[in-house]
């Protein structure tokens, strides 16, 4: 079974973000970049899947620019057998994404899709959803842990106030959540090795997908900033500023 | 202009989220309308009814809704799509797992989490965990969108709907529940506590954290880490709050020897009122913080322990 991954580039998440001050965006020049961290879980399962032979490749996919083939690199130096990017130079929106990836998983014939339940810039959370209702396969969404078992999987997902556990045939598309696993970090052998693994680029337009803007953004700004707090001198003036200033306790 | 609203239940009682979610859809103008898919959920569809705003619920009542399986929930949606400029579901995991698919059946690109609604297309919503906010223009003929439930007002009750049933497409069958395990803590879950105590890599182990889970318990309140915490194997990584962790916003969140990076702050700088303990007096998380103590948290804690 091959199982393709759906990668994505964005802002690390230890970088404070830059609004730009015209309103247009978040600033990416010169910011350090690197794999959506749910991303990251994704591939680390998917790659345990084929160290367990359950799987047989990992492929990852990726939309955009050149611009993006240095983190996928990285996914290949975590374990990845090869790479498709995609190449467009607009962003793209989740939905036309999905429609990108059903042609990709379809050509690939995947028995399985593994991504990340959301990036940790547009914080969409729709991708694999809208990937497994175009597909007609299976969903399971935010897994923390994963059963394959021939043609039925297991899946048990994060859901408000606990777990809960799904059967669903295959093929199918999994989203993963935080504590599906703790990705592997690659080995400089890993990384040297990852120069020569495929990575691929198809145009966007042999994909067949419109992939033209439904939405636009008027606008980004910067959240309310909180007023500047006080310091306590004291835990007995603390609880009384508690009590009778903020009145939260 | 009609909105559908699809309500949020376990068969028995209507989830809190879905009156800020109706909040949201009468804030977008015309009609809105709960759909309520479950099953024996009769109360639910009444409890509905009542919400004051709400003008019609439509009540699908099927054994293939008892779990909420977002396939069946999303065929059933669809079927009713063409009849609704704007569809709506609260954040919670089942909105959220539920809702793009429909969006994608019926080529609508969904705006997620929203947080104000600016008129019946525009829309604002938080963008990289908070730390931007986007103004987004939709240009799709129904428009699909996910509600964050703490940007809205909680609707009141005091309406008198009309209920009707209808039936739904036929079952997929497909995916079955096999399992739930409910956290019985005595403790409130991370998202929906009141209040919540987190511990950062400054509590120095995991034996040390049970001084943080004590002061959540004295506060009734739910208990969280750092992501420092949870990588150096203090506290597992589902109390982890943060950007790759939950984002909370209580009334009170308490931050005890946690300094305050980015990574934290991106998951938890909406909360109402911050308490910073930490003794480093230039840790950043003291910028974010309403009170400040600069203290040792293994004195401070115990004393806000016994002083509480």
């Amino acid at each position: 079974m091959k199982v393709l991954v759906p990668v994505k580039r964005v802002i690390d998440a230890y970088v404070s973000i830059r609004v730009k001050s015209d309103g247009s965006g978040v600033d990416t020049d010169n910011v350090k970049m690197s794999l959506n961290p749910f991303c990251e879980i994704a591939l680390e399962e998917a790659i345990r899947l084929r160290e367990a032979g359950v799987a047989t490749e990992v492929v990852i996919v990726s939309v955009g620019s050149a611009d993006i083939e240095t983190v996928m690199r990285s996914g290949l130096a975590m374990g990845a057998d090869r790479a498709i990017r995609v190449d467009t130079d607009n962003d793209v929106e989740p939905l036309a994404i999905a429609k990108i990836l059903k042609y990709v998983a379809e050509k690939e014939e995947a028995g399985l899709v593994i991504t990340g339940k959301q990036s940790i810039d547009g914080d969409n959370n729709q991708t694999g959803q809208m990937l497994s209702a175009l597909l007609g396969w299976s969903q399971a969404t935010f897994a923390s842990k994963v059963v394959i078992d021939g043609d039925t999987a297991k899946v048990t997902r994060e859901i408000d106030g606990g777990l809960e556990t799904v059967s669903i045939p295959m093929p199918a598309v999994v989203t993963t959540d935080l504590r599906l696993n703790e990705p592997r970090y690659p080995t400089l052998p890993n990384i040297m090795k990852a120069k020569k693994k495929p990575l691929d680029v198809i145009a966007l337009a042999d994909t067949g997908v419109d992939a033209s803007k439904r939405q636009t953004v008027l606008n980004v700004s910067p959240p309310e900033s909180r007023s500047a707090g006080v310091m306590v001198g004291s835990v007995a003036e603390l609880v009384d500023k508690l009590k009778n200033e903020a009145k939260v306790i | 202009m009609t909105t559908l609203v699809i309500a949020h239940h376990d068969n028995a009682e209507l989830h809190a989220s879905t009156l800020n979610t109706v909040t949201a859809a009468s804030q977008i103008g015309g009609d809105v309308h709960v759909l309520v898919a479950g099953s024996g959920a009769g109360a639910v569809a009444e409890q509905a009814a009542q919400i004051a705003g709400v003008t019609k619920v439509l009540h699908a009542d099927a054994d293939q809704y008892n779990d909420g399986i977002s396939i069946e929930i999303a065929n059933l949606v669809v079927s009713l799509a063409g009849d609704y400029s704007h569809i709506m579901a609260g954040s919670t995991t089942s909105g959220k797992d539920m809702l793009p698919r429909v969006a994608a059946l019926i080529d609508s690109s969904q705006i997620s989490d929203i947080m104000a609604v600016d008129s019946a297309d525009t829309f604002k919503r938080p963008i990289y965990a908070g730390n931007a906010i986007a103004t987004i223009k939709s240009s799709d003929s129904t428009i699909v969108l996910t509600v964050r439930p703490t940007g809205f007002d909680a609707a009141e009750m005091g309406g008198s709907a009309e209920v009707s049933s209808i039936e739904g497409p036929a079952v997929d069958g497909t995916t079955s529940v096999v399992g739930r395990e409910l956290t019985v803590s005595e403790r409130p879950d991370l998202g929906a506590a009141d209040i919540v105590v987190s511990g950062g890599r400054g509590v120095g182990s995991a034996e040390n954290f049970k001084i943080i889970e004590g002061l959540a318990d004295k506060l009734g309140a739910a208990f969280g880490a750092s992501r420092a915490a949870v990588d150096a194997g203090y506290v597992p990584n589902d109390y982890q709050v943060g950007q790759t962790g939950k984002v909370v916003a209580p009334n009170l969140y308490i931050a005890v020897g946690i300094s305050g990076a980015i990574q934290h702050l991106a998951g938890m700088k909406d909360s109402k009122v911050i308490v910073a303990i930490n003794k480093d007096e230039e840790a950043p998380i003291f910028q974010v913080a309403d009170y400040g103590l600069v203290a040792d948290l293994f004195e401070a804690v115990p004393e806000l322990v016994e002083a509480l």
